[in-house]
């Protein structure tokens, strides 16, 4: 009597799925680590899960269409003579010129000024394009210290700190020779073609002693009068907040891991830092606990996409937000209609992020000449200031449904959470419950 | 000449005034007195004038100077001259870590020693040290030109680009791909005409040794991987 043996499946290992084994063969054909653009890409935990708590009879809502429901924000009351006031709470974040095309830069600033925003600078200094096309610019005051002069300091708005960055808090980037080119070059005062190695911390100081110093030489400086910000990458936002306060801070930029980045290791923007969620609570404690919640304004940034995102983290502390990577998607970066250039180079038009590689189809993070051409300022600025609106008009949206005038009465009693994990990390109960685990230190 | 003496008046008054300055001004030429360590004195000045103070000063004495001709009748905190853009910084006595930090331009000259990191990730400034200089000096240094007249510590010029470092007496270490390197004829010639801007007299190019980027490390090879 003979068994007929059925054929098995074969069983992929969890461990070492496809895209492990991937990078596994591309590490030993090339002996170096993956480096990309973007932020993470592995899922965490983020606003989508938290809901908001429309009103009814406890709460009583305002009228859509008719009440009005303020989006300003003044940011940098605390000690300059000439803080910012935008007309929304949602900032672009600073990205270099360099990384992104001059046409990138000059949209970015076309957009944000007709929304009532500001736009940032990023390593690499200011370009003429941005100065001319931003109302209101903050100058980035980094670490590499790439094109860094006073008069741009004296011609921006407000000047940022650069401490670190979500994507990679505690570490520096690399920008691949490729993308280096003539006006690049000058820039940033080094030889074409190179590696460029930005710098992880900053060179002239070691502590916040000395941080507290520096801020205190920017404003001799520039007289006083422009809001000082510091940027930290998301990774223990509690100390970091306290910190960047007691040093002089105007402002706290904190960057989330889901924060992009022009380039860097892989492994650094998927393990290093935590999710924005995460980071935001710990940080608005530190304000509480100094007495200096709405004092000393906090812009929340990493992964924000929506209006909802964008109401959120205003409930949960915030004062304004900042967007990179959607603002690079509203102006056409990975736009499906250069579909067939991002096949051409092994990828698609939705997971492109070798935006160090020069090469973007979309004309945005490159600095090819031809491929910029692709990037029209004044139609992608349009795109970007329709987008930003949009996001506004979602918050008040919200925010009305909660029974608020002004996007900042938000407040986390207005949430819950849909996981416990959310609950944990944005101190919110749990939906349907008056649970909120770990409550504690931090 | 304008005297602002920082034991009574602000900080604030003395660097407001001096960014005031604008073309046609007739005083261009001030003294500061008891600056007793305060930081950013004359700092984000921007126009062709001549500051002496006298005495000590903290952190930041100078930061991003463009055209100003300032002199430190003392010794200098960290970061003095940082991110200098042109004009002279000269400090008669000792100075802190950080010296020239970043400077794009201009010239600083410390008559005594400089401490650790002295003309870190430099970007054109031209430094000049009648002493010692201390560690990691010149880290990440892509232009200009560093001069040390006394000897330097460890790690001198680690991953340095394209700025020229001139050392007479000893040097304790060379940092990652930083390389000891032949003076020609355009090196003294440069290095000639450093010392005459620097006002040193008793000091001649052939004395002194130069160094530079091996370039080895400028674009990434996992066989280097050692040196990272």
């Amino acid at each position: 009597m003979s068994y007929h043996n059925p054929p098995t499946k074969p069983r992929l290992s969890a461990t070492f799925d496809e895209y492990t084994m991937s990078e596994i063969r591309r590490a030993a054909a090339t002996g170096i680590y993956d480096i990309r653009g973007g932020g993470a890409k592995r899922k965490l935990p983020h606003f989508d899960d938290l809901l908001f708590l429309g009103a009814s009879i406890s709460r009583y809502p305002l009228e859509g269409y008719r009440e009005k429901c303020g989006t300003n924000v003044v940011l940098g009351s605390r000690f300059a003579k000439k803080p910012i006031e935008l007309k929304i709470p949602i900032t672009i974040a600073g990205m270099s010129f360099g990384s992104l095309s001059g046409p990138a830069k000059e949209a970015l600033g076309r957009g944000a000024t007709i929304a009532g925003t500001s736009t940032t600078t990023g390593d690499g200094g200011m370009t003429e394009e941005e100065r001319g096309h931003s109302q209101l610019l903050v100058y980035q005051y980094l670490p590499s210290r790439y094109g860094m002069n006073p008069k741009d300091l004296r011609r921006a708005d407000a000047i940022e700190i650069v401490v670190g960055q979500g994507a990679k808090p505690g570490g520096g980037g690399m920008l691949l020779g490729q993308k280096i080119s003539d006006r690049v070059a000058e820039m940033r005062t080094l030889p074409k073609g190179i590696d460029q190695r930005s710098a992880s911390r900053h060179p002239d100081w070691t502590g916040p002693d000395d941080l507290e110093i520096k801020i205190l030489e920017l404003r001799e400086i520039t007289n006083w009068e422009k809001p000082i910000y510091v940027k930290v990458g998301g990774a223990r936002p509690y100390y970091d907040t306290a910190l960047a306060v007691k040093a002089g801070a105007d402002v706290v930029v904190l960057d989330g891991m889901q924060g992009g980045t022009a380039a860097t290791q892989e492994v650094f923007i998927e393990h290093v830092g935590m999710p924005t969620l995460a980071c935001i609570r710990p940080a608005v404690q530190a304000l509480q606990d100094l007495g200096m919640h709405r004092k000393v304004q906090l812009i929340v940034s990493g992964g924000i996409r929506n209006g909802a995102d964008v109401a959120k983290a205003l409930a949960l502390g915030a004062d304004a937000v900042s967007i990179g990577t959607a603002a690079l998607i509203a102006i056409g970066e990975n736009d499906p209609r250069w579909t067939a250039d991002y096949e051409a180079l092994g990828t698609t038009a939705a997971a492109y992020d070798d935006w160090h590689e020069g090469k973007d189809p979309a004309g945005i993070t490159t600095q090819d000449p031809e491929l910029m051409k692709r990037v029209d300022p004044v139609a992608a600025g349009r795109r970007l200031a329709n987008y930003l609106k949009v996001m506004a008009l979602e918050a008040q949206t919200i925010a009305r449904a909660c029974g608020k005038n002004h996007v900042h009465n938000l407040e986390p009693e207005d949430l819950c959470a849909l996981t416990i994990e959310a609950s944990a990390m944005a101190q919110v109960p749990l939906a349907g419950t008056n649970w909120i685990p770990g409550k504690g230190g931090y | 000449m304008p005297t602002f003496d920082l034991a009574v008046t602000p900080l604030r008054d003395l660097n407001q005034t001096l960014h005031d300055i604008v073309q046609g001004d007739n005083d261009l030429q001030f003294e500061v007195v008891n600056p007793r360590g305060h930081h950013a004195v004359a700092a984000g000045v921007h126009a062709p004038v001549s500051i002496d103070i006298r005495g000590s000063v903290g952190y930041y004495c100078g930061g991003m100077n463009d055209e100003a001709v300032i002199t430190v009748h003392g010794s200098a905190g960290p970061g003095v001259g940082e991110n200098m853009v042109s004009g002279r910084i000269t400090v008669k006595g000792d100075a802190s870590q950080y010296a020239g930090a970043t400077g794009c331009g201009g010239l600083l000259v410390i008559e005594g020693n400089a401490s650790s990191r002295c003309g870190i990730s430099m970007k054109g400034i031209d430094i000049v040290v009648r002493g010692n200089i201390g560690h990691m000096s010149a880290f990440m240094a892509q232009a200009g030109n560093l001069v040390v007249l006394g000897d330097a510590g460890e790690a001198l010029g680690d991953s340095l680009y394209e700025a020229r470092i001139f050392v007479r007496g000893k040097v304790q270490s060379l940092g990652a791909d930083c390389i000891e390197k032949e003076m020609r004829s355009e090196h003294i010639e440069l290095l000639g005409r450093l010392l005459e801007k620097a006002g040193i007299t008793d000091a001649r190019p052939e004395e002194f040794s130069r160094y530079g980027s091996a370039r080895k490390l400028y674009s990434f090879h996992v066989d280097n991987a050692d040196a990272y």
